[in-house]
């Protein structure tokens, strides 16, 4: 493609594709099934706001902004900011590149996510990484152009700069990225943790999921069902099945996300099936063992007769980050004979 | 100890209406005292699930007296004296009996470590002399004469100036029956809980480094393959090959009646000859397998009824016919094992980890033969043999018109079947008639009948205030008493059976209830078993079923064992299931959870 836009396969470095978008590549190149899709490159954004503020008198004034000054001043600043970023007419070989990208997804004009992929993001503090924007259900080459720019824009809510601020970080170094993918019509979908989030137990896969698209989930609208699966013997050793009230689904040819009460069938049905909470473990296993490394991953289950594995595919994944930040003591050491640890369990150092 | 809202205390519980006189069944040392208001006691459901009768009473004072002498005074463990037992309405209440002070924790640690260390460290020969003295104790038992009072002593007593009647011998052998039940006892307790203490170490390591690990997954990487419980079972599929073998397979139709069937078979000639001969064979000691787990007496064995040998050959001999039973895959299972055990291993972050549990695994897989096998040498072989002979006592109390009946002995404590021989031997040596009858025959039917009343009582899970913490982990490992547990017995839901998860899964299905292995062949295809407590003698049954629930035992009895190497789930040590769920109802057993919904 170009240097503004990379196929999926190819995005490799985080600093050009973003967390996100090297994180897919990843995947893909791992044969993950990945929707397929393209990452605009940190370089596309370097372009664009290069063009929209050459001399970087703009972004001086974004690094000028006082730690713990008045809000009003640093909101209208980067509001006019985010504007500019919005509506700035990109660079032509960016346009170029992106139009390329989309029209490489498919005949006609497939309905694409457009989502944010920082290059600073994911690793430095999750929290982070929930401050840029996604948008589902795109459609058309110069809609997905617009959605790139906004979401570019986001990495200007007062809240991202704010924090940079906190970490005094320079403007001038920021960068994103943004991955555009085919979107998927789920059935279900939901995340996965190769490590249990609860209790931070290796043993297990904790799967959290609900109807339709994930971002029902992830963004809090439902209580999700909830299973725990040991790696070890793949038995299903938890399973909570709640009340799903809300449902989200996307609205073909560009209407984006509709928000609606799930069909009582639904709501108190768990929203995988024995088999599927296996073939999700076994993925999420796999993409364990590649990584080498506990992973958090964002998971969908398509619709359809064929067998579970065959119709799961994988949005995300990324290193889980709260319990490998803790240092846990050993639960026990060897001793001289086996049956002294009985005699310290009954023994004085109980 | 905090007190909270909850239980009530053992002198809150009333007597049940029409079995005020409960109390004339069981010692005056098994009543509750005014000071055990202040102590926590639960319903030991798991052993004793129903009413006892007097005698039966027997398989309680017995076991504790073993137990807390074999923890207390035998091992001196450290932090933990005996279990102390009450009977209220029938039922068994236990309480754990801690030692607390840290001075006398140390000082009794000091006596435990060489003791539980020598028994550790030579665990494997030490079995075997424990097999040799349970086998000499069953050998004694099943020697024990029950003198049958003659008109005149036979001559060689005079002869041989052996000096010493018949009558003498009643009480004598009847005492012997309950010394070597005892001795039993302590043979018994002196290894198994050492073992339970190598368990609960390793289960302890697995749920702190993994906190979401199952119970029944622990058990599964400690348990073995070749375990007597499994006998049985093999012995009925060799003699229906056998059967098949000898072209008399005919005889065995569903079903058929075991007397009609071994009839049959002397008209047979060669053929039916040896197979009885291979029938006799496989019945000592293999038929001794207890329908229970030998804590009533009506826990009958197969010998004592053939029923359920006989609902198991057909199937048995139809599978043989039709191209032969496969064999256990014991390999298979064994690799699974390994791979399960590997496979949390590798999980281990730290080699300092994985060397722990290399040797927490390796203790519990030494004593996991004792711990598996002792039951069916004492619960079983013994407890069959003893029960036998103390109805060959009853037998003799109603052949001289004491009881109406043999079985009626299980209805007097056993001092008072002492009373009653001393009456009987008197009587003999009188030449006049024993009093007995006018005395026991009408206590006799009204604890039948307060036996009945009791039955329909629901004894509170638990009496007096609820400990701050239950830390105790033998309690926790045996009766499986949690924090959650107490929780679940304070807010019961209706609906819903609570046990021990055993062997996971979810399936519905319809319940079959079955309180005696007698209704055995009422058993369906695909129905969700329910009963009081298995035994290795229900194993034909585990072919059949697609789910098992029990209201005794824990993550390593039987039920579980079994079902988990079925693939079906389980849940066990309920309690009360065979009250709450009825032949028919509809129910979800979740063995991941522990639960049984009635739906």
């Amino acid at each position: 493609m170009s240097v503004f836009a990379l196929s999926l396969p190819d995005a490799s470095s985080a600093a050009e594709a973003g967390g996100k978008g090297a994180s897919l590549g990843f995947l893909a190149r791992a044969g993950a099934a990945v929707p397929p899709g393209f990452v605009v490159t940190a370089g596309a954004f370097a372009a664009a706001v290069t063009a929209l503020d050459p001399s970087g008198a703009l972004r001086a004034e974004l690094t000028a902004l006082p730690v713990d000054g008045s809000l009003d001043e640093a909101g209208r600043v980067c509001a006019a900011f985010r504007a500019r970023v919005a509506a700035a007419p990109l660079p032509p070989e960016v346009a170029a590149a992106i139009s390329a990208g989309y029209a490489a997804l498919g005949d006609g004009a497939p309905d694409v996510a457009v989502r944010s992929s920082a290059t600073v993001e994911d690793s430095a503090d999750a929290s982070f990484a929930g401050l840029q924007d996604t948008y589902l259900g795109v459609c058309g080459a110069s809609s997905v152009q617009d959605h790139v720019r906004r979401c570019w824009a986001s990495l200007y809510n007062d809240e991202s700069v704010a924090y940079r601020r906190r970490l005094r970080m320079a403007e001038d170094g920021v960068a994103m990225a943004v991955v555009v993918q085919r979107m998927v019509r789920p059935r279900a979908a939901g995340v996965m943790f190769t490590r249990s989030p609860v209790t931070g137990d290796r043993s297990v896969v904790a799967i959290e999921g609900t109807w339709g698209l994930g971002s029902a989930l992830v963004s809090g609208d439902v209580t999700p069902d909830s299973f725990a699966v040991s790696k070890i013997t793949g038995e299903i050793t938890s399973r909570r099945v709640s009340v799903k009230g809300r449902l989200h689904s996307f609205i073909q040819n560009g209407g984006g996300v509709t928000v609606t009460d799930t069909p009582a069938a639904q709501r108190e049905a768990a929203c995988l099936d024995d088999d599927e909470i296996r073939s999700l473990a076994d993925v999420a296993r796999s993409v364990e063992t590649y990584y080498g490394a506990p992973q958090d991953i964002e998971w969908a289950l398509l619709d359809g007769d064929g067998p579970a594995a065959s119709r799961i595919v994988l949005l995300q994944s990324r290193p889980e980050t709260v319990w490998a930040a803790r240092t846990a003591a050993p639960v026990a050491a060897p001793k001289a004979r086996p049956a002294d640890h009985v005699l310290s369990l009954f023994g004085k150092h109980r | 100890m905090t007190e909270q809202q909850g239980f009530p205390l053992p002198s809150q519980i009333a007597d049940v209406p029409g079995a005020e006189n409960w109390r004339s069944m069981y010692q005056y040392f098994t009543r509750f005292q005014p000071e055990d208001d202040q102590r926590f006691w639960f319903y030991n459901s798991m052993h004793f699930p129903e009413p006892i009768p007097g005698f039966d009473s027997i398989t309680s004072e017995i076991p504790y007296q073993a137990i807390g002498a074999n923890t207390a005074r035998l091992f001196v463990f450290p932090t933990t004296l005996g279990i102390e037992h009450r009977i209220v309405n029938g039922r068994v209440y236990i309480t754990a009996n801690p030692v607390l002070d840290p001075a006398e924790i140390g000082r009794r640690a000091e006596v435990f470590g060489p003791r539980a260390g020598y028994y550790f460290e030579h665990w494997d020969s030490l079995y075997e002399g424990w097999k040799e003295r349970v086998r000499g104790l069953i050998a004694a038992i099943e020697a024990v004469e029950v003198p049958s009072l003659p008109e005149w002593e036979p001559d060689e007593v005079v002869f041989e100036s052996r000096g010493v009647a018949q009558n003498h011998y009643l009480v004598e052998n009847f005492s012997k029956c309950l010394a070597l039940y005892s001795k039993m006892w302590h043979h018994h307790t002196e290894m198994l809980m050492l073992g339970y203490g190598a368990y609960v170490v390793f289960f302890q390591f697995c749920q702190q480094a993994f906190p979401e690990i199952s119970d029944q997954t622990v058990a599964r990487m400690v348990a073995g393959i070749d375990v007597i419980m499994y006998r049985p079972d093999d012995e009925l599929k060799n003699l229906a090959g056998l059967a098949v073998e000898l072209g008399v397979g005919d005889l065995f139709t569903e079903g058929c009646v075991a007397s009609d069937v071994l009839t049959a078979l002397e008209t047979r000639g060669e053929a039916g000859a040896r197979w009885l001969d291979a029938f006799a064979k496989a019945r000592d000691p293999w038929f001794h397998v207890s329908s229970g787990d030998g804590f009533y007496h009506h826990h009958l064995s197969w010998n004592d009824d053939l029923t359920v040998p006989f609902t198991a050959l057909p199937g048995y001999v139809a599978a043989t016919a039709a191209g032969g039973i496969a064999p256990r895959p014991t390999a298979q299972l064994m690799a699974e094992r390994e791979r399960i055990a590997n496979g949390y291993r590798d999980l281990l972050p730290t080699d300092d980890e994985k060397a722990a549990f290399d040797q927490m695994l390796g203790l519990c897989r030494l004593v996991f033969p004792f711990v598996e096998d002792h039951k069916f040498y004492c619960e079983h072989w013994f407890t069959t043999r003893f029960f036998q002979k103390i109805k060959e006592f009853g037998a003799l109390l109603a052949q001289v018109g004491v009881l109406a009946e043999a079985d009626d002995v299980f209805q007097l404590h056993h001092t008072e079947i002492d009373q009653a021989l001393s009456d009987v031997s008197l009587a003999w040596a009188a030449g006049s008639p024993p009093l007995g009858a006018g005395h026991f025959q009408p206590i006799i039917a009204e604890r039948k009948r307060m036996l009945k009343v009791l039955k329909d009582w629901s004894p509170p899970p638990a009496l007096g205030p609820v400990p701050e913490a239950l830390n105790d982990p033998a309690v926790r490992m045996l009766w499986g008493i949690t924090q959650e547990r107490i929780e679940s017995w304070l807010n019961p839901d209706p609906d819903e059976v609570v046990g021990v998860a055993a062997s996971s899964g979810v399936v519905e299905g319809v319940a079959r209830v079955l309180h005696d292995v007698a209704e055995i062949g009422s058993l369906r295809e695909g129905e969700i078993l329910v009963v009081p407590v298995t035994a290795p003698s229900w194993a034909p049954v585990f072919a059949k079923i697609k789910a098992a629930v029990s209201d005794i035992g824990g993550s390593m009895s039987h039920a579980a064992i079994v079902a988990r190497e079925y693939g079906m789930p389980a849940v066990v040590g309920c309690g009360d299931a065979t009250k709450r769920i009825r032949t028919g109802d509809r129910v979800r057993v979740d063995g991941d959870r522990g639960t049984v919904r009635v739906l």
